[in-house]
């Protein structure tokens, strides 16, 4: 049963699927967070996309690597928790095959405002991520649209894995 | 039987087929055995093969997959059998060469002689689930297997990996990857937006 999203929440949802399928993607597959929950409902309720609910994260990458490695341009979400289950795939699997995924990570604990569990990943998320050198973009509900054509390029160009850190208010 | 032998009876039955390689001695004695572009072998990120194997047959459904697995690999990564049951492709092929042990990293045991794989995989929703220990009884499963509509799950218990390893994967990763996307007809640099 979904939740009742506001309509900002859902209209970010479409602006952020409709820039993505214009660049290829429909294929999507994660696990849940809260701040994507407006962005899952809507790409389980279209038709045009392909939205399947994956059991760990480090595994939704391997599906969606398959996926790319077979022709189509993949997307994962989760929850910045599973970044860690994650950080292995990213590193000897997307980086050194050159196989590009968007990978759409919810930014719990950012600023320290979260439960414990989130305080130290949202700490260090970022800084993790620059160490990898994993290019990463932090859009805005302003700037969806120029961040996905901005990280697409990253993609295109370089065959690497992308993140994007999503902030509360964006798609939950 | 070991698993140089079982993947010498299994090779003929990919035929023309994508095949995913699980990381350590599997992806080396396939590399060995026939080393072909339709051959993705996962070096790192163990486990993976059969998600991979899994994304591959979703968006082929006109081609049949093999995902040659480890029990190792399938152990660390047992949930992808919940996902491969719930989507249910019909193409999705899943072998184990299953020798109780992690043999690339020097035969330590592994759990599957304590755990029943092939009722795992059937609880997952596996369609079909085949179990076999013999040469000669592999030919006549492989071939209920490739005739089979899947998802297809195939255990196979081999004996200790004691002889010489084959050598280590040759291929830069990005070159598997390249072959790989090329022997599927993927054109990665065209837009496709």
């Amino acid at each position: 049963m979904s939740k009742n999203w506001t309509e900002d929440l859902r209209q970010n949802a479409r602006t952020f699927t409709t820039n993505l399928k214009k660049r290829g993607y429909s294929f999507f597959t994660g696990v849940p967070c809260s701040l994507l929950g407006a962005l899952i409902d809507h790409l389980e309720n279209s038709p045009e996309f392909r939205y399947v609910a994956n059991v760990r994260e480090d595994a939704a990458l391997g599906l969606a690597s398959g996926a790319y490695l077979a022709g189509q341009k993949s997307c994962v979400l989760m929850q910045n928790s599973g970044f860690g289950y994650s950080m292995n795939v990213l590193t000897s699997l997307n980086m050194i095959y050159k196989i590009p995924i968007l990978v759409v990570i919810s930014y719990r604990g950012y600023l320290g405002n979260d439960a414990p569990e989130h305080i130290i990943m949202g700490d260090k998320i970022e800084k993790l991520l620059a160490d990898l050198e994993i290019p990463t973009f932090i859009p805005t509900p302003d700037n969806l649209e120029k961040q996905i054509e901005l990280a697409d390029a990253v993609i295109e160009k370089e065959k690497v894995p992308v993140v994007m850190l999503i902030k509360e208010k964006i798609f939950g | 039987m070991k698993t140089r032998d079982a993947l010498q009876e299994i090779i003929p039955f990919v035929e023309s087929n994508p095949a995913i390689c699980a990381t350590g001695h599997i992806s080396r004695e396939v590399q060995d055995i026939q080393d072909r572009k339709e051959n993705f072998y996962v070096i790192g990120s163990m486990g993976m093969c059969s998600s991979i194997g899994l994304g591959v047959a979703l968006v082929r459904p006109d081609r049949k997959v093999f995902v040659l697995d480890g029990d190792g690999s399938v152990l660390m990564n047992m949930g992808n059998l919940a996902v491969v049951g719930a989507l249910a492709p019909k193409n999705f092929i899943h072998i184990v060469l299953d020798n109780e042990a992690y043999a690339s990293t020097g035969n330590q045991k592994s759990l599957s002689s304590a755990v029943a794989l092939a009722e795992v995989a059937r609880a997952n929703g596996y369609k079909t689930v085949y179990k076999s220990g013999s040469k000669e009884n592999l030919k006549e499963v492989m071939k209920k297997v490739t005739q089979t509509d899947g998802p297809s799950f195939l255990l196979i218990k081999v004996g200790p990996d004691t002889d010489k390893p084959a050598p280590r994967v040759k291929a830069e990763p990005d070159f598997i990857t390249q072959q790989f996307m090329e022997a599927l007809n993927v054109h990665t640099s065209v837009h496709t937006a």
